[in-house]
């Protein structure tokens, strides 16, 4: 049984991994939108698993949180933002798929390399399951780095929440106020962003974000 | 109970600045304030001078942070300082009840003198690196409200900008000093850091390279002096008075806190530093107040010039204390401690007079001053005799310390290193070609300012200062005096700190006959204040009764003879600029790389010649313009990241994390 616990705990954080990965070259909006639900359900059952495993019944509430927020209310908003804002039909250009794919992957075995010794005296689920919430973060923070389009960035930024709620689950005794704000934290970011892309659509007409840079004046 | 009493007596002067606050609309608040304020630095000071067993005293409070909170102690070292610090607080306290009379904006100085005063006391009493710091930055800080308390000068916030920031410069070099003391463990009250092991030598050099930055900095060490003759001529003079001979001397006691207790040990090479800053410290000192014509500018020199003896007394205590030489060790202690004492008192003194011709005649160019001898003679015998005594002449206190530094000068031929055998002799040269620099330094002062006649308007009306003032320096020129007559009790008093810190001390002086001073042994070198003194005063009388009974009574009074000059305007005198040539065109082609100019018109033009002098900071260009273009460099570079793209932006703070977790990840 102890062995299954770990096994499956492995499995699913693995999987949310698996999905970043997938989250990094999907350049149809629609599909990106798609792959997002999924990575937040993986995350709910891999918060589930942690809390039957640990027999924190707290965790079930947080799995909860996680399916209504992140895979029904915002990937259902984000669909509606992306028809009125009749983009759900382009295809943005993501450059270097492979060079991507390997810098994700040298970010995968850098938190590894770093979080098994550092976690040496942590139980060894505790200590996969940080490993894989990091490289989630990181394949986030990477995504944010080579999208330009702004509802990229926000599924960026919202991986990379996901990466750390896997990270305060799999620690063992982490109080239930803390997952409730930051869902609410990923809420609140979604609202904003989301009131802040129409206004910009209303003023620049796109959410390219390489116009915004142009019309502050960036230089290149 | 002189702990208890004195922390209560700081917390009475916290208390007396924000009392200052309160009155500083009414017109007897000045009066108050720096009456209060005497009381209590005299309370400070009895409490500090008052018989005790050589016992430590403690006391600890729950204040800053939890886990360490506020340590104070008051041993033989920190209640030597106390009594300098709280003498020169009492001595400005009452010059300043006359003094402050005078000022136009009371309420900008009243509530930060009492602060100040607080400060500096809490420096030296702290007993954990926090409250050190806490204190003085507290101190700094202090000090630069009273620096700009004139501000709508120009030249006073650029002093205050300057003085701002070495101060925060130093206050970082003790940091991260503190820092490498207290070590990884983090034991930061000072008795931890005396009983932890000690760390590799290049630790202990580079905590001694940092105490130097740091007490350096406030202490005006070559090249960190810079803003010393700024920011002292700014404040009012009773603080110039203070910043100049209390708080460097408060500099000091943080040197000699870290080094010589808290660091451990010391190596022999530890010495170099303090010798050689020392020695270019004094030249550099005493030759740019040679040149000087600001009066109390001059005088902020001068303490750097002092500070530089101070520091190669200390260097060479180091150098003696590490080859467990403990007497000499115990003479170059005594000997920087003795000259602590006295600078404090004379440069005070100084700078009350500075004040009192400055209140007098709203000057402080020497060149626009002169013959004040006539109008304010009280004045002038005073700070003739403070000139007389930083001028290293007996029978006065200035030469009692200068020579026990020459004496311990003379003991270094025994020292084992052949580096310090060939460096002291040479720090030696240095120290005694400024002593006489001093002498000549402080003979134009006061011939230019008080002699000859009056070259302005306002010296010429100058009226004497207020019995407040007056009082305040005889009891200085007093003490300064008494401490040249009777040296002997005050080493005696020094001893337990020596013992205590460099582990010899000099031999008792107390009970030698004619209270002549011995430092080694009668054959090799003795002084005698008092027979000087005697043979000074016989001398003089019988001199001046011989000419009175055999010289002619009839006087005649004919003109003086004006060098063949037909011009007798106040303008043709000998001035401060052409008193200081000599020196200029000799040091001051290698210190300033002084030139002359003089532009002559060809015959047929009818345009006056000209005279030029040409003076450069070698310092200032040589260490600042290049930091200052540094930073102008980086500041520009940085510029850029103002304007990023979003993506760059995140890019950047990628890079960052992954930087940080590879270092992680390879560290060992």
């Amino acid at each position: 049984m102890e062995n299954l616990s770990f096994d499956v705990a492995h499995l699913l954080a693995g999987g949310l991994v698996l999905v970043s990965f997938t989250l990094l070259y999907q350049n149809r909006m629609t599909g990106l939108i798609n792959i997002f639900t999924l990575h937040a359900i993986v995350l709910s059952l891999s918060v589930a698993w942690q809390a039957y495993s640990q027999h924190a019944p707290h965790l079930y509430l947080t799995a909860a949180i996680a399916v209504l927020f992140k895979a029904v209310i915002i990937p259902l908003s984000l669909q509606r933002i992306m028809v009125r804002l009749r983009i759900h039909r382009d295809i943005e250009v993501v450059g270097g798929v492979g060079m991507t794919m390997l810098l994700g992957i040298c970010l995968v075995a850098l938190s590894l390399v770093v979080m098994l010794p550092a976690t040496a005296a942590a139980d060894p689920l505790a200590r996969e399951d940080l490993a894989f919430a990091l490289s989630v973060v990181l394949l986030g923070l990477l995504m944010m780095v080579t999208r330009r389009n702004a509802i990229s960035q926000v599924i960026g930024f919202m991986s990379l929440e996901n990466g750390l709620i896997l990270a305060a689950t799999g620690a063992k005794g982490m109080p239930l106020v803390v997952e409730i704000s930051v869902a609410f934290s990923v809420l609140i970011a979604f609202i904003v962003i989301g009131i802040f892309l129409f206004r910009i659509r209303e003023r620049f007409d796109t959410v390219d974000i390489q116009e915004l840079d142009r019309v502050r004046g960036g230089r290149r | 109970m002189p702990l208890t009493v004195t922390l209560w007596s700081i917390g009475a002067l916290l208390g007396v600045g924000a009392l200052g606050i309160a009155l500083a609309s009414n017109a007897a608040a000045s009066r108050v304030v720096y009456g209060l304020c005497f009381g209590l630095s005299i309370i400070l000071f009895v409490a500090a001078v008052v018989p005790r067993s050589a016992v430590a005293l403690t006391a600890s409070f729950p204040l800053g942070l939890p886990w360490i909170g506020a340590h104070f102690r008051l041993d033989v070292l920190s209640a030597f300082f106390l009594a300098i610090v709280n003498l020169g607080g009492a001595a400005a306290s009452l010059y300043a009840i006359g003094y402050g009379a005078h000022e136009k904006h009371p309420s900008r100085i009243l509530p930060f003198f009492p602060v100040f005063l607080a400060g500096m006391n809490l420096v030296i009493l702290a007993d954990d690196a926090f409250a050190f710091l806490v204190a003085w930055e507290f101190m700094s800080l202090s000090s630069w409200a009273l620096v700009m308390a004139h501000h709508h000068d120009a030249e006073n916030r650029r002093a205050g900008v300057v003085y701002l920031l070495m101060a925060s410069f130093g206050t970082a070099a003790l940091l991260m000093a503190f820092g490498l003391l207290a070590g990884s463990v983090g034991g930061y009250s000072f008795a931890d850091i005396r009983d932890a092991t000690h760390g590799p030598s290049w630790k202990s050099g580079l905590v001694l390279a940092l105490v130097l930055l740091g007490a350096g900095s406030k202490a005006g060490l070559v090249p960190l002096h810079i803003w010393l003759p700024l920011a002292h001529p700014a404040a009012p003079s009773h603080v110039s008075a203070l910043m100049s001979g209390v708080m460097t001397k408060v500099a000091i006691y943080g040197f000699i806190r870290i080094v010589f207790d808290l660091l451990g040990p010391p190596e022999f090479w530890w010495s170099m530093p303090p010798l050689t800053l020392g020695a270019i410290t004094a030249m550099l000192g005493i030759l740019s107040a040679t040149i000087q014509s600001d009066l109390k500018k001059l005088l902020a020199y001068s303490t750097i010039e002092n500070i530089g003896i101070v520091f190669v007394a200390l260097g060479l205590a180091l150098a003696f204390k590490a080859n467990g030489m403990a007497l000499p060790a115990g003479l170059a202690f005594t000997a920087a401690l003795f000259h602590v004492f006295n600078h404090s008192l004379f440069k005070s003194l100084l700078f009350f007079g500075a004040g009192a011709v400055l209140n007098a005649t709203g000057e402080r160019d020497i060149e626009r001053l002169g013959g004040l001898i006539h109008f304010m003679p009280r004045t002038a015998f005073l700070f003739l005799g403070a000139c007389v005594a930083i001028s290293a002449l007996p029978p006065l206190n200035g030469f009692v310390s200068e020579w026990l530094v020459f004496q311990a000068i003379l003991l270094s031929p025994s020292l084992p290193q052949w580096s310090l055998k060939l460096l002291v002799p040479a720090v030696g040269v240095a120290l005694a070609l400024s002593a006489s620099l001093c002498a000549g330094c402080f003979v134009r002062a006061f011939g230019i300012a008080f002699l000859g006649r009056a070259r302005s308007t306002a010296a010429k009306s100058a009226q004497e200062t207020d019995l407040w003032s007056l009082s305040a320096m005889s009891g200085l020129l007093g003490l300064c005096l008494l401490a040249g007559l009777i040296p002997s009790y005050l080493i005696d008093t020094i001893t337990p700190a020596a013992k205590a810190f460099v582990g010899g001390h000099m031999p008792t002086q107390g009970g030698i006959p004619w209270l002549s001073i011995v430092p080694i042994a009668e054959s090799r070198s003795s002084y005698n204040g008092l027979l000087v003194f005697l043979f000074i005063v016989f001398s003089a009388f019988f001199a001046a009764l011989i000419v009175r009974v055999l010289g002619s009574n009839a006087s005649r009074r004919g003109p003086a003879w004006g060098c063949g000059y037909p011009d007798p305007g106040t303008a043709a005198q000998y001035t401060g600029s052409s008193f200081a040539q000599p020196i200029r065109r000799t040091l001051g082609n290698v210190a300033f790389v002084a030139r002359d100019h003089l532009e002559m018109p060809p015959p047929g033009d009818t345009r006056p010649a000209r005279f030029g002098v040409e003076i450069h900071d070698r310092v200032w260009d040589g260490v600042y313009t290049p930091i200052l273009r540094a930073v102008d460099f980086c500041a520009g570079q940085l510029d850029r990241t103002h304007f990023l793209t979003i993506q760059g932006y995140l890019g950047l703070v990628f890079a960052t994390l992954v930087a940080l977790l590879l270092v992680i990840a390879i560290w060992p």
